[in-house]
């Protein structure tokens, strides 16, 4: 009976460790640089070690994977990094999107392996590799809610969710978005990573992506005045608890109140 | 002062021997009985404080900017429908304690009525005489399927709305004359005239509310009439009814558990947190969000529209059967029509025409307990595949693989439960005659 | 007046003392023993659930107070539960739970069902022509029952379905976002997607919104009847999917193609996916129509312009959806 329950909780368990990011089968490559070493050039040996098997020993890329190349039989496949600025490389690195397991994978956040100065130092390689766009810098509190709740709908809420409670589609999860720092949110909305679509500037302003940033921050503790929020993800918590909580517990009263009269 | 009282209404309406036999009217004697009453009062407290809520909604699709004091949604332009519905939450005092009951009752009023029914189905109580009273049953359920409906509908927030497009595409899916039907409901195509609103909202509070109560009139006038159905203990037969009088006994116990209604769903009405429409937004046609859900009670619903295969069947250029109506329209109307044939069926199959008062035990008609369960399954599976995007997201199960999965288990499911419940019946009745056996052999020892 | 005072004083006090005992009657309800301390706590749950009903009144009557619906409702609630306590205790201590049987009431009465069917017939004795006074007594009530019914067709056009193929697009439309601004079409940028309304045109129609997307024009596979009807690659499709009616307001767009899934429009009710290079055809979900493309062009000034209307009618399908083309 225990191991049968054992063996559901386990059945559970997997799907939800397979859910994250899974991390390279060989780990992390540390660079053995003392600490003196600028930036860039640590960024150089950290990259050589642990993203030039997919993105190629200069940042351009892989369309074709061909086997043969890379270390422990890596079939390395991925977008040129040249010109995609400190914004992307900081967005996927911070989040633990990158190193990606495998390619094709969905890129969901996950652990940082890296630590503050060896991210500082992939970050500014991948953007020395081009002119790109520097890490964004939102202003919030210059955005209006109200504004940001109407293009969050309008633009967002299809795949995340309108409170940003994130939402499948076909081929993809679009997560939800209560760890976003606000940095994260501008560099994810001007990437597009994976399915995303792309908003540049034309498609989103810099002021509206302030609105839309105040949003989601206010979203991730909105007005609960009804009490437990429930995970604002609507009526299956609802139900959930009608059926669970309300009618377990006037079920219970019956069978308290019901007599059973002696036979 | 009771005398004084109890003469002056016998005085003036002749009713002190019903009042008399009122009081001593016999309950049975099994909590199962009471699920009944929980539907009961929570229709009570619906009525209630959806009396409150009429005296400040605005049931107009008329827009209007926002200056409220809701703060995100200032500046937003919306419908009265919805701007009235964020006051009541937000300016109105007790509004959003009284708005959350309401719907918190709601679906618990159809929880409840579902509980009964399968109470009612599973002990055999729908047979004769009480046929009639579990046809009416069945027709508040379904009516209070689409009171709920209409009711979380017309706050013309951005998941209801969605919500009355996909009804609005069932109507039309109804072969040659769906969209006749869905021009008549709604005065014109999706989004329909304004006038659909008010249909909508007296439908919902005046109309629906109105048949559900005389229907209930009638549901307990009929369950009085032929007296409460029961357990076969020591002493009841088909004869004799042994239980509790109304008055002093079973009073206090339906007075607590109406009591304990109204606890549990002002408590839940306070205190968890449902529909929470300001952070929805008001519906635009050209606005949709990921995850968006009807209320429990439809989840079979969206869960059969999302499991049929892509394709409408034509002939020529003639659409015979678009898509929703399989999921929409054919699957409730099946399994209603099968709960409505039932009783027919059953006396038909058993040959079985006579009068019963006492219950069976599920056990004790295997037949009908299998399948019963058989067409929970048909139901319960839809239902499970309804949520299996937020399983996806929560668990990881690949979205593709749990429809796929579905799809085997509503054909699978139910003749695998069939057979699973005949043979669980028939087991537990042989070990109770085996049990008996073996006490009259040690009796006699 | 002493006489008076002492009347008085003798009613008053007279009527306290002891009665006299009475004959035992036949009781309808038996005693039963004396339980105090179910009944102290049936008196103190009564009191607890005064205090919360107080309370209820003391939170609503607060001016400002945060999470008011909370407390209001853990006092209502409190209260309610209080007296459901109290009932409960009364049930199970307090009053006396007797067991008593009845017969049931018989299942049929034949002789007054046998009355009542004479009475019915024999009332019909002065009618002669019984089939004929029935049919006149069916026509008169069916016709007044259809009379009754009619004007209920008012409710909506209902036999002219020619609205549903209507949708606000023309030649010449210009497309506009929703602050009105027309789309210039060297701006579409590619792995993005716009919603578009037609200019001067109600907004709120299943017609109006469309989805607007750039693909490479090498990438497009349109049929071949939709030649020229997207200029340089952009694409626009009616935003209602045409399964259930929700908004079209997912697009899925590669980033890194070669290991990605394909560019695709997908709708967030039940997951219908449509892939805008083909012209709309569905490849995953339950929608039984392509989405109906809406034919551009850029005019002089570069802005974009419905060129026509829908490849067909939009929204969900209905019995006549496949039989005439979207007309303005």
């Amino acid at each position: 009976m225990r191991i049968a329950g054992l063996s559901v909780l386990l059945a559970l368990a997997l799907p939800v460790l397979a859910a994250a990011s899974v991390p390279p089968p060989y780990g992390i490559v540390s660079a053995n640089a003392p600490e003196s070493t600028p930036l860039r050039e640590l960024g150089e040996q950290l990259y050589a070690g642990n993203c030039a098997t997919c993105h190629g020993p200069n940042g351009e890329g892989f369309v074709e994977a061909e086997p043969g190349r890379g270390s422990g039989g890596i079939l390395g496949k991925a977008p040129s990094l040249r010109g995609v600025g400190e914004l992307s490389a900081d967005f996927y690195l911070r989040t633990g999107r990158m190193p990606l397991g495998h390619v094709g994978e969905e890129p969901n956040r996950g652990h940082v392996f890296f630590s503050e100065r060896q991210l500082r130092a992939l970050v500014t390689y991948v953007g020395s590799l081009g002119p790109g766009p520097a890490i964004p810098e939102p202003h919030p509190e210059r955005g209006s809610v109200s504004t940001g709740l109407r293009l969050f709908t309008q633009h967002c809420a299809g795949c995340h969710q309108v409170a940003a409670q994130g939402g499948y589609l076909p081929g993809a999860v679009a997560p939800a978005l209560d760890r976003a720092t606000p940095t994260q949110i501008a560099e994810a909305v001007r990437i597009g990573p994976y399915v995303m679509p792309r908003f540049d500037q034309s498609a989103i302003s810099d002021a509206e992506l302030d609105s839309i940033v105040a949003y989601v921050a206010y979203v991730k503790r909105p007005n609960n005045a009804g009490g437990w929020s429930l995970g604002r993800v609507g009526p299956i918590a609802e139900g959930l608890v009608a059926w669970l909580i309300g009618t377990a517990v006037l079920v219970a009263t019956c069978v308290v109140i019901g007599t059973r009269l002696k036979a | 002062m009771i005398k004084s009282a109890v003469r002056f209404l016998d005085q003036r309406s002749g009713t002190a021997p019903l009042v008399r036999k009122t009081l001593r009217y016999l309950f049975p004697d099994h909590w199962s009985f009471l699920l009944g009453e929980v539907a009961l009062y929570a229709f009570v407290v619906l009525v209630g404080t959806g009396i409150y809520l009429t005296l400040f909604f605005e049931p107009s699709t008329a827009k209007t900017v926002y200056h409220g004091v809701y703060a995100p949604l200032r500046g937003v332009e919306m419908t009265h429908a919805y701007r009235s519905t964020v006051d009541i939450s937000f300016k109105v005092k007790a509004g959003l304690l009284i708005r959350q009951t309401h719907h918190w009752a709601a679906n618990i009023f159809v929880a409840a009525i579902v509980l009964h029914m399968l109470r009612v189905f599973f002990t055999g109580a729908f047979r004769k005489p009480r046929d009639l009273t579990y046809y009416i049953g069945l027709t508040m359920l379904t009516v209070s399927l689409l009171e709920g409906y209409l009711g979380y509908s017309m706050v013309d927030d951005l998941l209801s709305g969605m919500g009355l497009a996909i009804g609005y595409s069932v109507a039309l899916s109804v072969p040659f004359v769906g969209a006749e039907i869905a021009q008549l409901v709604w005065g014109a195509p999706f989004p329909g005239d304004p006038q659909f609103w008010s249909r909508m909202y007296i439908a919902h509070v005046f109309l629906l509310p109105i048949l559900i109560a005389t229907l209930i009139g009638l549901h307990l006038f009929l369950v009085a009439a032929r007296h409460h159905t029961q357990f076969r203990q020591r002493r009841e037969s088909e004869w004799r009814l042994v239980g509790v009088p109304m008055f002093p006994g079973q009073a206090p116990r339906s007075l607590g558990l109406f009591f304990s209604v109204c606890a549990v769903l002002f408590l839940l009405g306070g205190l968890v947190q449902i529909n929470p429409i300001w952070l929805w937004g008001p519906y635009e046609v050209s606005n949709g969000t990921n995850g968006a859900q009807p209320d429990w009670y439809l989840g079979w619903l969206i869960g059969a529209l999302r499991l049929v295969p892509s394709f409408d069947v034509t002939i020529g250029g003639y659409t015979l059967v678009p898509n929703p109506f399989w999921g929409g329209a054919l699957f409730p109307l099946a399994v209603f029509g099968i709960l409505f044939l039932w009783p027919a069926l059953e006396r038909r199959f058993t040959s079985d025409q006579a009068f019963h008062n006492l219950l069976d035990r599920p056990r004790d008609a295997p037949v009908r307990t299998a399948l019963g369960a058989a067409l929970f399954t048909f139901v319960f599976m839809p239902f499970l595949a309804g949520a299996s995007d937020r399983v996806f997201i929560s668990l990881g199960l690949s979205y593709n693989w749990q429809i796929w999965f579905f799809r085997a288990l509503i054909l699978a499911g139910p003749p695998v439960t069939y057979v699973l419940t005949k043979r669980v019946c028939e087991e537990l009745l042989a070990g109770e005659v085996v049990e008996q056996r073996r006490r009259r052999v040690e009796a006699s020892a | 007046m002493r006489r008076w005072l002492v009347s008085a004083l003798m009613l008053l006090l007279g009527r306290r003392g002891r009665r006299l005992p009475e004959p035992e009657e036949e009781r309808v309800v038996p005693a039963g023993a004396r339980d105090a301390r179910a009944e102290s706590f049936f008196v103190l749950l009564l009191f607890v659930a005064a205090v919360c009903a107080a309370g209820f009144i003391a939170v609503y009557a607060i001016g400002e107070l945060p999470h008011r619906t909370q407390f209001l409702g853990l006092a209502l609630g409190l209260a309610f539960a209080g007296l459901a306590a109290a009932c409960i205790v009364a049930a199970r201590h307090l009053v006396v739970t007797e067991e008593l049987e009845e017969e049931y009431s018989p299942p049929e009465h034949l002789d007054e069902q046998e009355e009542v069917v004479a009475i019915v017939e024999q009332s019909g004795s002065r009618f002669t022509r019984k089939r004929l006074v029935k049919l006149a007594a069916g026509a008169a009530g069916g016709t007044l029952g259809a009379a009754l019914i009619a004007p209920a067709v008012s409710l909506g056009p209902i036999l002219d379905t020619s609205a549903f193929y209507e949708t606000p697009w023309r030649r010449g439309r210009r497309l506009v976002d929703d602050a009105g601004e027309p789309f210039v079409a060297s701006e579409i940028v590619e792995k993005l997607f716009y919603t578009a309304f037609p200019e001067g045109a109600p907004r709120n129609d299943f017609g109006a919104p469309v989805v607007v997307v750039r693909l490479q024009p090498a990438e497009l596979r349109l049929p071949s009847d939709r030649n020229g009807w997207s200029p340089g690659g952009i694409l626009a499709f009616s935003k209602i999917c045409t399964h259930a009616g929700c908004a079209i307001s997912l697009y899925r767009t590669p980033l890194f193609p070669p290991a990605s899934p394909r560019p695709a429009l997908v709708c967030p009710c039940h997951y219908s996916t449509f892939d805008p290079s083909t012209g709309g055809d569905v490849i995953f979900g339950p929608a039984g129509r392509p989405l109906p493309q809406l034919p551009l062009y850029v005019d002089t000034r570069g802005h974009v312009r419905a060129a026509g209307n829908f490849s067909g009618p939009v929204g969900p399908s209905w019995w006549g959806v496949r039989l005439k083309d979207a007309r303005p």
